[in-house]
């Protein structure tokens, strides 16, 4: 059937971030809300019908690929065009029902949760760019295209990170990330280019070919021991860590939640963080058969970021931050679970890594909102200053709760289901990564229930004025993610989503899901008994091993340390010397061909002193030399 | 009388030189107005015996060198009118008349 | 040495002498009689070479009506008391080289053509001949200079009179 509807999904949220970021100032803030509103509940019905017809038809056993639509933006040569276009196949359409479904959670969210907030119309006209660049950038055709929404996804975090622009930690916040995601950025160019000079194509379906120039006849130029191939793929994964934030480019995430909290939500929770793992995903093929190394080292680098976020967040007190870090953590599950596939009927860790995509977006989404609805009610963002909240909130609390249940991997949730997968996936490939993500879910449990506890029990606490429930627009959104959460493990992704787009034999291990769900009740149990009821046995265990337990909440000094090597190193050593030859050097040139012009002209304005006998003297004399050249020296 | 014989034309060529040169000179030199008209007018008769004597050496059965001399006579004196008046007008306005006083057409 | 030879050398050198004195001379008036000097030996030597108009006109308009004009000038801008300031160093040196310099330039190039003689008949320079020639519209009749030269003298006695008179108030 003609998709090119599906060109409607893309177009609808930039008209509608044009025309409120022309006409918001003029219009009444609430008008401008119900505006990116309903344009996003119209492209997520949109998006819903392009599911349901995409996955009901197959070719055989396989979900084609279709290309919905597509133009020429930029040709180099037959084969090596930008093209700029809609790309459907099961890894696209999913993604977008899950962009469009969370945005849309976030919208209605941010109507309440934004109400009355000055720069209101502006917060939406920024939201509707940010799901036209993450729509565009899943539909990409090819990977400048990818590359090209990439950048605007990064732009479109920055101006949400620093929407506060009056406080000073806001707009460090959103430098930060910006500058550390297009570092990033610059691996994925390089990869980029390295990648399209030698298949001489960007487009996603021929590289991805498994007969086509990038897997069938790769490159074979060697560099230091790695084929041109892996060390493009590794570039890409650079990028792809940047924007993912994998250690060490994680030190903006954390930042990031300096931006209102919706905007944590949408971004920093479920989507754009995930495009790391959509890209990886994209280009799997080429992982998996041209450079498996590349794949080790995001197997590793994922379970490292998974285990090192998930310690610290055992020790932050702001809600926000301990989020961020879960969500680093569970985007590390991902990683690995790529990192840990094989293709087609080894494909597990592929299938898995995206569902555990889908679910951990929607339950992530629910933790921020969540939490955005308690800092709402309670002024405060750090847990030390809540307590006993269950009372005053209830619709809160229970979905919270669920949402913590989920994240903890309790069956039968989602996120039991999909962190199930990826550590069947695991104890395939490598034991030893496996025995790490398995300790992780234990200490999941653990610092999602100390939140939990923290935020909801502990009734010892006096408010000012009493917190109250949130208004309808910010609960519904909560329940309906809830819903997601209980409901989206049940959806047969293995016959949806899978590496090559056969359906995928799975079966359920005990072996795996039984020590699962048991370390999962031990975090659980660990954390009730330290903070079901406030007692001082946190901190006798925080000053037993005070030192590291300082490291671990200082974040183990990355941040001090990206510091000290930005000022003393790339300032010192690289910056100033730059700005002295700028200053000197290039403003001295053009300094000093101003001075030699002023002084020729002072020489020469002499020439017009209105003395008219100097007129008559250069006159008589010129003539005089003229003649006397052209007669006799001829 | 016919000079024919007598004093070449070259004399009278480098004579009329001469008192051209002598008066621009005197246009370069002095830094007094009615003294700069006054080597002016001197380079105008250098120019008439110039003509003058081409007439009556070279073309004596024409008389085009007597009327242009005639003519640059008639038009020396008009100038010389208007020179004057200038000056007088400078000499209202600048309460001088040396030339180094009337640079104001300048940078 | 022939008597018009001596005529024209005591002329030539009279015309050299007192036009170098005229520019040189550090009184005004002094420098107005020597340029009378130079135009009446000038007169003299177009009455040599036979054009006894041009002459007379000579004496009467240059030297009866200029020289005149610029000594009323003088005493007009009072300045006949004070002496004139020498020229400063540069100018002398920079006109002298170029007033030089031009007279060997123009003298060295103009001598080395050699003019023919020629030997046809001399035109009479009577009043009639003169007369007659101005009056003439032929191909050499003067009469449209004629014309022309009396527009523009009524031209420099309107602008001579405009210029000069007092600011209106």
């Amino acid at each position: 059937m003609d998709y090119s509807f599906t060109l409607l999904i893309l177009i609808l949220p930039f008209a509608i971030f044009i025309f409120i970021g022309l006409l918001g100032g003029k219009m009444k803030p609430q008008l401008s809300g119900i505006l990116g509103t309903s344009g996003l509940f119209i492209i997520t019905l949109l998006s819903y019908v392009t599911a349901f017809n995409y996955f009901s038809h197959r070719t055989g056993e396989v979900f084609q690929s279709i290309e919905a639509f597509q133009f020429v933006w930029l040709q180099f040569t037959d084969t090596l065009i930008i093209h700029l276009g809609i790309l459907l196949d099961p890894l696209s359409v999913m993604m977008l029902v899950v962009i469009t479904s969370v945005s849309l959670m976030v919208h209605i969210y941010s109507l309440g949760y934004m109400k009355g907030e000055r720069g209101f119309s502006r917060y939406f006209a920024f939201l509707s760019l940010f799901t036209f660049s993450m729509l565009g950038l899943v539909v990409a055709t090819n990977i400048f295209q990818m590359y090209i929404f990439w950048e605007l996804v990064g732009v479109s975090s920055y101006l949400l990170i620093g929407f506060y622009y009056e406080r000073p930690s806001a707009v460090a916040a959103a430098k930060k990330a910006f500058i550390v995601t297009r570092f990033a950025d610059l691996g994925f160019l390089i990869g980029i280019l390295l990648l399209s000079f030698h298949t001489n194509t960007f487009d996603f379906t021929m590289l991805t070919d498994i007969n086509g120039p990038a897997i069938a006849h790769p490159a074979t130029a060697m560099f230091m021991g790695l084929s041109v191939t892996t060390w493009a793929m590794l570039l890409i994964f650079m990028g792809g860590a940047g924007k993912s934030a994998m250690f060490p480019l994680h030190i903006w995430l954390p930042d990031a939640m300096e931006g209102p909290t919706p905007v944590s939500a949408l971004i920093h929770a479920a989507t754009m963080v995930v495009a790391g793992v959509y890209l990886v995903a994209r280009l799997f093929p080429i992982y998996s058969f041209s450079s498996p190394d590349a794949l080790d080292v995001i197997a590793y680098v994922g379970s490292f970021t998974s285990l090192f976020a998930a310690v610290i967040a055992c020790t932050q007190p702001d809600i926000k931050r301990v989020l961020a870090f879960s969500t680093l953590s569970q985007i590390g599950y991902m990683m690995v679970a790529l990192g840990v596939s094989g293709y087609g009927g080894e494909g597990l860790g592929y299938m898995a890594s995206l569902f555990h995509l889908f679910t951990h977006a929607f339950f992530k989404a629910l933790l921020f909102l969540g939490a955005g609805s308690v800092i709402h009610a309670a002024h405060t963002n750090l847990m030390t200053e809540m307590g006993g909240l269950k009372k005053y909130m209830p619709i809160t609390h229970i979905t919270f709760l669920i949402a913590c249940l989920t994240i903890a991997g309790i069956p039968p949730l989602s996120g039991f289901f999909s962190k199930d997968e990826i550590l069947v996936a695991a104890f395939e490939h490598n034991k030893i990564i496996f025995a790490v993500q398995w300790m992780v879910a234990g200490i999941t449990a653990f610092y999602m229930f100390r939140l939990y506890f923290n935020i909801f029990w502990n009734n010892t606490r006096e408010y000012h004025h009493t917190p109250q429930e949130s208004p309808a627009t910010m609960t519904v959104p909560l329940m309906i993610l809830a819903a997601a959460s209980v409901f989206s493990g049940f959806v047969p992704f293995h016959d949806l989503v899978t590496s090559d787009g056969n359906p995928l034999h799975t079966e359920f291990h005990w072996i795996i899901a039984v020590p699962s769900v048991l370390i999962a009740l031990v975090g659980i149990g660990v954390a009730t008994t330290l903070y079901y009821r406030k007692n001082t046995k946190p901190e006798a265990i925080a000053n037993g091993v005070k030192t590291f337990y300082t490291i671990v909440y200082r974040k183990f000094y990355i941040d001090e340390l990206y510091l000290l090597i930005t000022h003393n190193v790339i300032f010192k050593f690289i910056s100033r010397p730059i700005a002295w030859f700028d200053r000197h050097v290039v403003d001295g040139t053009m300094n000093q061909i101003g001075n030699t012009t002023v002084f020729f002209s002072g020489a020469i304005k002499e020439m017009q002193s209105g003395h008219v006998q100097l007129y008559i003297w250069f006159f008589t004399s010129g003539v005089l030399l003229l003649a006397l050249l052209i007669l006799y020296l001829n | 009388m016919n000079l024919q014989g007598e004093i070449p034309l070259d004399y009278m060529i480098v004579l009329s030189t001469m008192l051209f040169f002598v008066g621009l000179m005197g246009v370069l030199i002095r830094r007094n107005l009615i003294t700069m008209l006054m080597g002016i007018e001197l380079m105008l008769n250098a120019v008439n015996i110039n003509f003058v004597a081409f007439n009556h050496y070279l073309f004596p059965h024409r008389l085009e060198g007597h009327f242009f001399a005639l003519i640059v006579v008639a038009i020396a004196a008009a100038e010389a009118a208007i020179a004057i008046a200038l000056i007088i007008n400078i000499y209202r306005q600048f309460g001088t008349v040396s030339v180094d006083d009337v640079d104001e057409l300048k940078y | 040495m022939t008597g018009p030879k001596i005529i024209f050398f005591v002329l030539a050198a009279a015309i050299v002498v007192f036009a170098i004195l005229s520019i040189t001379s550090r009184k005004i008036l002094r420098a107005a009689i020597f340029l009378l000097f130079v135009l009446v030996a000038i007169s003299g030597l177009f009455y040599m070479m036979n054009f006894q108009f041009l002459a007379a006109v000579q004496l009467i308009l240059y030297a009866g009506g200029i020289v005149v004009l610029i000594v009323f000038s003088i005493l007009l801008t009072s300045q006949i008391n004070s002496k004139l300031d020498p020229p400063k160093l540069n100018h002398l040196l920079s006109g002298a080289v170029t007033a030089i310099g031009g007279i060997v330039l123009s003298s060295i190039t103009i001598l080395q053509f050699t003019f023919k003689p020629t030997h046809t008949a001399a035109i009479g320079t009577d009043m009639r001949t003169i007369g007659r020639q101005l009056m003439d519209t032929d191909v050499h009749g003067y009469a449209l200079p004629f014309e022309v030269i009396s527009v523009l003298l009524l031209a420099a006695l309107v602008g001579s009179i405009f210029i000069a008179q007092k600011n209106r108030t």
